[in-house]
């Protein structure tokens, strides 16, 4: 009976510890509100399509992905090379080259968004698909653009781009302490990240709430038929739904591989995006307020997370997070429907 | 105007395709007539490993083991098709269950484990114990489908999708980081597997992973294992086909096509939902252990949530709610990326592109076929057949009256 007595039950196996989550707070928070930052841009780009069109873009991790090639290439064009050294080329310049990088980011996500949405979407919303096939397709294009840069993007490009392994590091920025708060390090990195995503957040909002195309996707996500009826159409909204998404998936995309340079992968995509849903749906799906919130509270709470369970827990309490919201408000936060959320 | 009802013109008749052509032929058989046609289909299912023609043969990995793995995921797919083609409750984590049922048998049988409930002074004998934990895992799977299920199908279709997406993600991630418990990463080794006829040649017995001949007519470890597989299936074949033509079946595919309706109709949608679930998770475990078993080695990779992706091509490929289909689905998913391995253009091997294969099928598909290969239609009555057959005389009789 040795192997009976030898059992234990696998709580013993997470240890809890809360003296490193109280005495580094801010460290943590601050870390949380980085990563927070990015899931919120990607989080929009789920909740904006789904509040249009009722559709879990399950490829917009995908988008995401490819973002990082495309700011990728463009530091390539640019003369960098992989060789994993950090580059110091002072701060004009930096902000030049990554302004450039972020041009390439938005225009290869953004095209991708909107091309996805001709190949894969349009036809299925011609044939009045339920939305079952629509998230099928969505999972086959999410392999396909996978694979696409998996095997078929280094025979186009020589090897330089895609494959099995991330591609070599371009260190543009390298993380120095700007100030403490409350103990918690503030980089240069971290304010780059949570400013630009800040910035982004008023704009997308604004764009949303105020302008006369925001009014357009408001009212398709309200009553599709009536917003027809009242002149808007429906496919433009579609496309610039799309757009917007891929747009700030890639401007996501060039703030995490400022984060983890080491990151461009093909399958580098995946996790993020099923976190920024997990935001989406946290902060109430169709809701944009809501996503930048759930983005930014997801990151945060993951980090506690972490430094309560441990580095290797980190997914596990997203995952947990998510099934516990859906459980208990499944409308989100902030609730759904971006058609009435403009408060 | 008394003339209208006699000039109406009937409907014209659907045109008529050669696969309805032979599904008309197929269903107005009687059942013992398809038992006719399905035994000797099963039997050269059975032999085929043992032939091994060369246009079949698989060359990188043994074709035995190939049809095990078939097997596998056959079983995975009419799990998954009860959950996903009958209920219509989109499940992205069914690679959950998989792993639970896999891990259960790894638990208890491998050295390694804490929990190793084998041995000399354990409560199982190697021999026997694989065969003893195959119900347990099936019944612990069953398990935590019910625990998945309680809290989150009170969620509409696409948060449910994530929902059991986060499910299969953490099923793994705890595989990875419980250490202690599962050796994380490097894995259990050494699963029990049945222990029968131990010869000189094979020290293991035919289940072991050591009987590895890959001769015609000499069944392997992965032969044996097939066999095992195409029992489970037609035995879980028998039961959700019979779950199909009940007032269970019936419940099921009345909440597919519209909850709200069926649950104004009086069909308690939660119960039947849950039901389908644990129902699929139960076989889902079955194949995990036959998974441990097979390979007796489970590590956490293997349970990857791009194989519940890959589960899913099988059963919207074959057509969900067919578990025929769902079966060819199964085959194609499994047996392809392998034959395609010998197959090469230019350097490449034609087996490394499956997933971008499978992920252009699955988008070709839903545009031009969305219900998929084999496509299901659905008979609601318990006597749907008889009834049709009935219909189907009368029709023709009048036909053949008209032509007087």
């Amino acid at each position: 009976m040795g192997s009976v007595t030898t059992a234990y039950l696998a709580v013993d196996v997470i240890s809890f510890n809360v003296d490193r989550l109280v005495s580094q707070f801010w460290q943590f928070t601050i870390d949380g509100l980085e990563w927070g930052s990015i899931y919120a841009l990607v989080a929009v780009g789920y909740t904006l399509v789904y509040g249009v069109l009722r559709l879990i873009n399950f490829a917009h991790s995908e988008i995401f992905m490819l973002g990082m090639f495309g700011q990728y290439t463009v530091l390539l064009l640019l003369g960098f090379t992989p060789s994993g050294n950090a580059y110091n080329e002072g701060t004009v310049m930096t902000i030049v080259y990554l302004s450039c990088a972020l041009v390439g980011a938005i225009a290869v996500s953004g095209g991708a968004a909107v091309s996805l949405e001709r190949v894969a979407y349009r036809p299925l919303r011609k044939r009045n698909a339920p939305s079952l096939v629509f998230l099928i397709t969505a999972i086959g294009a999410s392999f396909v653009i996978q694979e696409f840069v998996h095997f078929i993007l280094p025979k186009l490009t020589n090897g330089e781009l895609g494959g099995s392994n991330s591609q070599g590091l371009i260190q543009l920025v390298v993380p120095q302490v700007q100030f403490t708060v409350g103990g918690g390090q503030v980089t240069n990195l971290t304010l780059v990240i949570i400013i630009s995503a800040l910035v982004l957040a008023v704009a997308t909002d604004t764009f949303i709430n105020r302008t006369k195309f925001g009014r357009g996707i408001r009212s398709v996500a309200q009553d599709p038929i009536t917003a027809t009826l009242m002149g808007v159409s429906r496919e433009r909204v579609i496309v610039l739904t799309f757009l917007i998404g891929g747009v700030l998936a890639g401007a996501a995309a060039l703030l995490y591989t400022l984060k983890i340079p080491g990151g461009i992968i093909y399958s580098g995509g995946f996790i993020l995006g099923i976190k920024a849903f997990s935001a989406a749906v946290l902060g109430g799906i169709g809701n944009l307020r809501g996503a930048l919130l759930g983005g930014l509270l997801l990151g945060v709470m993951e980090k506690y997370g972490e430094a309560l369970f441990g580095t290797q827990w980190k997914d596990v309490i997203a995952f947990v997070l998510l099934v516990l919201v859906l459980m208990f408000r499944p409308t989100g936060i902030l609730g759904e429907s971006l058609g009435r959320a403009r408060a | 105007m008394t003339s209208v009802a006699a000039t109406t013109v009937p409907p014209p008749a659907p045109p008529v395709a050669v696969g309805d052509r032979l599904r008309l032929w197929w269903n107005s058989l009687s059942r013992p007539a398809h038992w006719a046609f399905a035994v000797p289909f099963i039997a050269f299912l059975a032999i085929l490993p043992l032939w091994r023609p060369a246009f079949i043969n698989t060359t990188a990995i043994d074709f035995g083991v190939v049809m095990a793995q078939f097997g596998m995921y056959a079983l995975l797919a009419i799990g998954l098709n009860v959950v996903v083609g009958q209920a219509g409750l989109l499940d992205l984590g069914y690679v959950g269950f998989y792993a639970i049922g896999a891990y259960t048998v790894a638990l208890a049988t491998s050295p390694t484990s804490p929990w190793n409930i084998t041995g000399d002074d354990g409560w199982l004998s190697r021999q026997w114990a694989w065969l003893a934990l195959l119900p347990l895992a099936a019944a612990i799977t069953a398990i935590s489908g019910l625990l998945l299920g309680s809290p989150t199908l009170r969620l509409r279709g696409d948060y449910l999708a994530i929902v059991t997406l986060g499910f299969g993600e953490i099923v793994r991630l705890l595989a990875e980081n419980l250490r202690d418990l599962t050796n994380g990463g490097a894995g259990l080794p050494r699963i029990a597997y049945p222990v029968i006829g131990e010869s000189a040649t094979n020290r293991g017995g035919i289940f072991s992973a050591g009987n590895a001949v890959a001769q015609p007519w000499m069944p392997n470890a992965g032969t044996w294992w097939f066999w095992v597989c195409l029992f489970l299936i037609i035995v879980v074949l028998l039961v959700v086909g019979n779950l199909e033509r009940s007032r269970v079946g019936r419940a099921w595919v009345s909440i597919r096509e519209d909850e709200d309706a069926a649950e104004i109709m009086g069909v308690p949608t939660f119960k039947f939902k849950l039901w389908a679930f644990v129902i699929g998770a139960s076989i889902g475990g079955m194949s995990g252990a036959l998974y441990a078993g097979q390979v007796q080695f489970v590590t956490p990779t293997n349970f990857n949530i791009i194989n519940s992706v890959l589960f899913l091509c099988a059963v919207v490929l074959g057509g969900q709610g067919n578990k025929l289909g769902v079966i060819l689905g199964a085959f194609i998913i499994v047996y392809l990326p392998y034959r395609l391995q010998s197959v090469e253009i230019g350097d490449e091997s034609l087996g490394d592109y499956k997933y971008l294969f499978f992920g252009l099928a699955l988008m070709v598909l839903m545009i031009f076929r969305p219900q998929g290969l084999l496509p299901v239609r659905q008979k609601l009555l318990t006597y749907g057949r008889e009834l049709y057959v009935a219909a189907r005389r009368r029709s023709r009789a009048s036909d053949s009256e008209a032509a007087k």
